[in-house]
């Protein structure tokens, strides 16, 4: 039984027994320390030799280097490549595990996720639409929102989704989660067929963007994009802490939630907005990365329990870091050409969901 | 005192609870008794608001359907015939959960250890650090037992009796633990706190109830005192089963033995 011997070793730093909120906040410390570590190594890493402690230090230290070129580069290469980079890869991280965990929670389904159920897809779907009808049907709309418009339909697609399958899977206040799925799959196909049309309709230089865009990669960072999803990624995860109550009483069930006081209503249309804006603005920059947000709001579970007071925050943290190390993977694994990113997480993602799942067979009901 | 007048409800186009008046007063264990599909849940759900009703059902002269949330969560807690989780949570945290909305009216920290005070109440102390999942059916309702418990543990907050809501809360106990069970709700009625409570065993019943309401087909067959309430007739009727009530010698309490059947 590994949950059993997991509780008596960190028997010691509980307050009380069945308390895991010690634990919890020293692993939520560990998590920043590993995702500080994280951002070193890929601001750091990269198919170029540029190193990012002499461009730190130098600014730091106002010191003029001796190559003035080489430097202007490294600076370049550091500010202007690693640097939105690295921030795009921990808010997409962040926004991707903490919205599998709000998902878990909200549909009271550990397999629940963005990607599963469809949201992802939605999202593709608004954005593929921009890509390729929006010089001409949707010319209007991309003239008024400029940047803007890419982050928006892939919102709206997500967003979408979301709500049609919460209808769909919603009878007299009961979510079915079979109903759930199934009709996520239903939907994801839907959505993926409807994208399969515009691709057939685009032309050489849009499919260029899109085979790009879609196997998913942080390759396109720079500075105006972060300002673009950045802003609605971090409000959308900053309404998310707020949530956390009344997500661990909907574990007991809506009915049970209600009764507790919680406005479950409101907490629900909450989340699914919050959830759409943030796998939205994700997927509108960095296309699908799966994996994410079922992987690390799982593993962490394991390790802090299901309480979302800390799994919320302690998913941010993790899922910032690790999509860091796969970034970094992608980056040097096959250098100087890039992996896509969605890959590495899904090779890595795979085999460890399924091992997890095998080991804990029998102990806990999935 | 929890006042519900001509409480009707539909699921799916069918009238499950028709005209019911119901009461329960502060003080008093109130049960809910009926044949299987007679609409006990169903009259419990609406009157703690998680179905719609028509009708009018007031929480201490306030009408529910006006309430908040959290302002209907500070005067009565809901115990659901079973929970079954999707997440591994500790005894503890499980318990812990009943302190979100309500107000427990203990002193300020106290609350840190009402989980464990809670626990001890229904017999499953040093369970705190078990996993929920991994208990026995029985074992999980008295661990959401404690829980709802920690939600309304003072029976009486500022001067106003709170209720307890419990839908068939021992049936799948054993009855060292029925007893148990059922000395809680009598205590909290007798501090001052009212109780609702769907039964299924009419002994338990006229041990513990105050007052019955007798449900049959979803209207109101009977309520009243057990005394009053449990006679052959009315058993023969709304059990349609030829049973005896019979009545102990000294305490005049009455039990029904399914051997008496005829």
């Amino acid at each position: 039984m590994a949950e059993q011997s997991v509780v008596g070793a960190a028997g010691r730093v509980m307050a009380a027994d069945g308390d895991r909120s010690t634990r919890a906040r020293f692993v939520i410390l560990l998590l920043c320390l590993a995702l500080a570590l994280s951002v070193l190594l890929s601001l750091t890493s990269g198919a170029s030799d540029a190193s990012a402690v002499r461009v730190i230090r130098d600014w730091f230290t106002g010191a003029m280097p001796a190559d003035a070129a080489l430097a202007a580069r490294d600076r370049l290469i550091v500010y202007d490549i690693r640097m939105p980079r690295v921030l795009l890869g921990v808010l997409i991280g962040a926004a991707l595990a903490v919205c599998g965990a709000v998902m878990q929670g909200l549909f009271r389904n550990p397999l629940a996720d963005p990607g599963l159920i469809g949201v992802s897809a939605g999202s593709s779907l608004g954005a593929v639409a921009i890509i390729v009808l929006g010089t001409t049907w949707l010319a209007p709309v991309t003239l008024v929102l400029g940047t803007l418009a890419l982050p928006l339909a892939a919102f709206i697609g997500g967003l979408a989704v979301t709500f049609l399958l919460y209808a769909i899977a919603t009878r007299q206040g009961q979510t079915s989660v079979a109903t759930m799925l199934l009709a996520g799959i239903a939907i994801s196909a839907l959505a993926m067929a409807l994208t399969g049309v515009l691709i057939f309709m685009a032309d050489d230089r849009q499919l260029r963007d899109l085979t790009f865009w879609q196997l998913g990669s942080l390759a396109g960072a720079t500075w105006p994009k972060i300002a673009t999803v950045g802003p609605v990624i971090v409000l959308a995860l900053s309404a998310m802490p707020f949530l956390s109550r009344g997500l661990n009483a909907l574990a007991l069930g809506e009915a049970t939630a209600a009764h507790l006081g919680i406005p479950v209503q409101r907490l629900k249309y909450t989340a699914i907005v919050g959830v759409s804006a943030a796998v939205g603005a994700s997927v509108a920059v960095s296309g699908g990365i799966g994996f994410i947000g079922i992987v690390v709001p799982h593993v962490l579970r394991l390790a802090i329990g299901p309480d979302n007071r800390y799994l919320l925050p302690a998913s941010a943290l993790l899922g910032a870091s690790m999509l860091l190390l796969a970034d970094a993977v992608a980056r040097t694994i096959v250098a100087p050409a890039e992996l896509p990113i969605g890959i590495v997480t899904a090779v890595a993602g795979a085999p460890f969901f399924l091992w997890i799942l095998l080991r804990k067979r029998g102990v806990v009901d999935l | 005192m929890i006042e519900a007048r001509d409480i009707s409800v539909a699921l799916g186009g069918k009238r499950i609870v028709s005209h019911v008046d119901f009461a329960a007063r502060p003080g008093e264990v109130s049960a809910i008794v009926g044949p299987n599909g007679s609409g006990k849940t169903t009259l419990l759900k609406a009157l703690t608001g998680e179905l719609s009703y028509t009708g009018t059902v007031t929480l201490n002269g306030r009408d529910l359907s006006a309430m908040k949330p959290v302002e209907a969560a500070t005067l009565r807690a809901v115990l659901p015939q079973s929970t079954i989780l999707s997440f591994p949570f500790t005894v503890r945290e499980i318990v812990r959960l009943g302190l979100i909305g309500g107000r427990a009216g203990v002193l300020p920290g106290e609350d840190q250890r009402l989980p464990e005070r809670a626990l001890a109440r229904v017999d499953l102390d040093g369970f705190a650090g078990r996993f929920y999942q991994e208990l026995s059916g029985g074992e999980q309702q008295r661990v959401q037992l404690a829980r709802v418990l920690c939600q309304v543990w003072a029976p009486v907050l500022e001067g106003r009796p709170r209720y307890l809501f419990l839908d068939e809360p021992v049936s799948s106990l054993d009855v060292k633990h029925q007893l148990i069970i059922m000395n809680i709700a009598r205590d909290f009625a007798r501090r001052g706190g009212g109780v609702v409570a769907i039964l299924h065993d009419l002994n338990l019943t006229a041990m513990y109830a105050d007052r019955i309401f007798v449900l049959r087909n979803g209207e109101l067959a009977a309520d009243g005192s057990p005394a009053d309430v449990l006679n052959d007739e009315l058993i023969e009727k709304v059990f349609d089963c030829r049973l005896k009530v019979g009545a102990l010698p000294s305490g005049n309490v009455p039990f029904v033995l399914p051997q008496s059947a005829a």
